[in-house]
């Protein structure tokens, strides 16, 4: 159990909770965030600086939306960190975030400029479906990538989908790295795979236990199990995971199409 | 080191190995059921199969307990007989090792709907789930707490499925021998020692029950002594094969269970202690033992301290 030390609003709905404990994750790993009395779910990790550690919510179900009137100095249950995380890797690398999927490319952002070798460029594409849910624009700022927004409505940045500005940088990329949507998420990988550059890419999938022993996040056809084996796989392993933009699971095991 | 045959039977059924992923750990799908397979598993068993679709319960459905041990209120989650027969059906497609089905009902007569339904699937023995302990709320006591109960499940059962049938019986009674016997008259194939035990833990600092369920089972490296005993207790009561099951994690404690009597053993916990490689790194273990100590086969194994014991 940890107390919130720190509560920030990012935009009407969603909120970041700052936790002062150590948690030492890695970007791309998430924690079981449990509310006794509410329910229990699996969150991603925003930040991590080895003394604190953030997460970003949006209020979206009744989970999601309860956790929006926690107080600061309220305690809530923590596990974690849990699952695998992204690799750094290449001198030239483009992290694409879509809505959530903005908090873990913002927290590799920062691992990469503080990485004893840090890579010379750094592209941080965020793309929304307008300004207002724009997330971490500042902090990026401040740490000094290369900024690129696209919004769905042209409020800010280019009008479009990260993949468009992906497009304008790829063939000089050594790295892509991206959260968000899973049908962005595969548009992305498409893309990245059209021009033959590496990429990681979270996967998300229903989550009980998120130790690997409910089955309920396993994919077809592999099997693997997206808290154990996932939620980060390299270009190779999604290439196997046939479901990928297709179709995932709900709590009784069904399948449902994007 | 000579080679040792690892192999064993369970009615009928050949397993390259004793090991045998127990029901309710990643083996939802297919594709889970296939991968416990392809790290090792003689055999698989899926999670339980009710004739309606569920959600299960709300999270958190499980919590881990220092030394190898855990809670689990899962609720049943699962997503129908028919949806179920098909992932069988699947997973007997992409193997061929066996592939066991488990069903779970409320009522006598759907136990039998649903073994008719899974059938189906074709798979090459079905356990019978009547002992889970993390629905009593909304269903009562486990059917196998009952004698009478449990024989008239596995009547109906029987009646609906031409496939071997495996009765899973709950450790949470007052004598399993009694149980176990009213299942073998009534036709059981099969017995497996034991389901998980009724167990609770609460978070102290907001004195609130961790699981939602608040109770659930108890499963793990705390629960084998007990799986240990019932497997003793029901291979003198009855003369079915048992597979046993209840906290194995290591090579040593599945020789245990063999020689308390279980013709083999499942593996559920271990998975999260040892990961999803535990069946490849068990029946090494296994192996190791069986060249060390001079046995050849596992069914040298299977009942040994009875054996022992009647030397005495």
């Amino acid at each position: 159990m940890l107390k919130v030390a720190q509560i920030k609003e990012e935009y009407p709905g969603t909120k970041s909770f700052f936790f002062n404990h150590t948690l030492n994750s890695q970007p791309g790993q998430f924690v079981m965030i449990w509310l006794p009395g509410l329910g229990e779910k699996p969150m991603s990790i925003a930040a991590d600086n080895g003394n604190q550690f953030q997460i970003t919510i949006s209020g979206v179900g009744p989970f999601s939306k309860a956790i929006q009137n926690i107080k600061e100095q309220d305690t809530i249950g923590i596990r974690g960190p849990l699952g695998t995380h992204f690799n750094l890797k290449g001198e030239t690398i483009a992290l694409v975030g879509g809505g959530y999927g903005a908090g873990p490319m913002a927290f590799l952002a920062e691992k990469a400029v503080f990485a004893n070798h840090k890579p010379q460029n750094i592209h941080y594409i965020l793309g929304a479906r307008t300004k207002e849910l724009l997330l971490f624009e500042q902090r990026m700022k401040t740490i000094g990538v290369n900024i690129h927004i696209t919004t769905d409505d042209g409020s800010q940045g280019k009008q479009g989908r990260v993949t468009d500005a992906l497009k304008e940088m790829i063939e000089e990329v050594d790295m892509i790295y991206c959260v968000g949507p899973e049908m962005m998420e595969r548009a992305v990988f498409d893309l990245a795979q059209q021009h033959n550059k590496p990429c990681e890419i979270s996967i998300e999938r229903y989550m009980k236990c998120g130790i690997g022993i409910c089955g309920s996040c396993c994919v077809d056809p592999t099997g693997w199990r997206m808290c154990k084996e996932g939620p980060v796989l390299n270009q190779d392993q999604i290439k196997k995971v046939a479901e990928f933009g297709k179709y995932h699971r709900d709590a009784t095991g069904k399948k449902h199409p994007f | 080191m000579k080679n040792v045959n690892l192999s064993t039977s369970l009615v009928g059924v050949k397993l390259r190995n004793p090991l045998v992923l127990a029901s309710g750990i990643v083996d939802t799908t297919a594709s889970a059921l296939v991968y416990a397979l392809n790290n090792g598993a003689g055999a698989v068993i899926i999670k339980s199969i009710s004739p309606e679709p569920r959600t299960g319960h709300k999270e958190p459905i499980l919590h881990a307990i220092q030394g190898g041990s855990m809670i689990n209120a899962v609720g049943l989650s699962n997503p129908g007989m028919e949806l179920g027969a098909e992932e069988i059906k699947l997973a007997k497609s992409r193997t061929k090792e066996p592939i066991i089905a488990n069903i779970v009902a409320f009522t006598v007569k759907d136990f039998g709907v649903c073994a008719k339904t899974i059938t189906k699937g074709n798979p090459d023995l079905i356990e019978v789930n009547m002992s889970c302990p993390n629905v009593d709320d909304e269903h009562g006591k486990p059917f196998a707490c009952d004698p009478e109960l449990a024989a008239q499940v596995t009547k109906e059962v029987k009646a609906n499925t031409n496939i071997p049938i495996i009765v899973k019986l709950s450790p949470n009674v007052a004598n399993i021998a009694v149980i176990a016997k009213a299942v073998e008259a009534a036709g059981a194939d099969a017995i497996t020692c034991i389901n998980t035990i009724g167990g609770m833990v609460i978070e102290t600092k907001t004195a609130t029950p961790i699981i939602s369920n608040k109770v659930g089972g108890l499963s793990g490296a705390a629960i084998k002594p007990v799986a240990v005993k019932a497997i003793y207790e029901c291979y003198k009561a009855v003369n079915i094969p048992i597979l046993g099951t209840g906290g194995v994690t290591t090579g040593n404690d599945a020789i245990e269970q063999l020689m308390a009597g279980a013709v083999a053993v499942g593996i559920g916990t271990a998975v999260y202690t040892r990961g999803i490689q535990v069946f490849d790194k068990i029946n090494k273990e296994i192996e190791e033992f069986m060249q060390e100590n001079n046995y050849n086969s596992i069914s040298e194994l299977v009942g040994l301290a009875h054996k022992k014991e009647n030397k005495q």
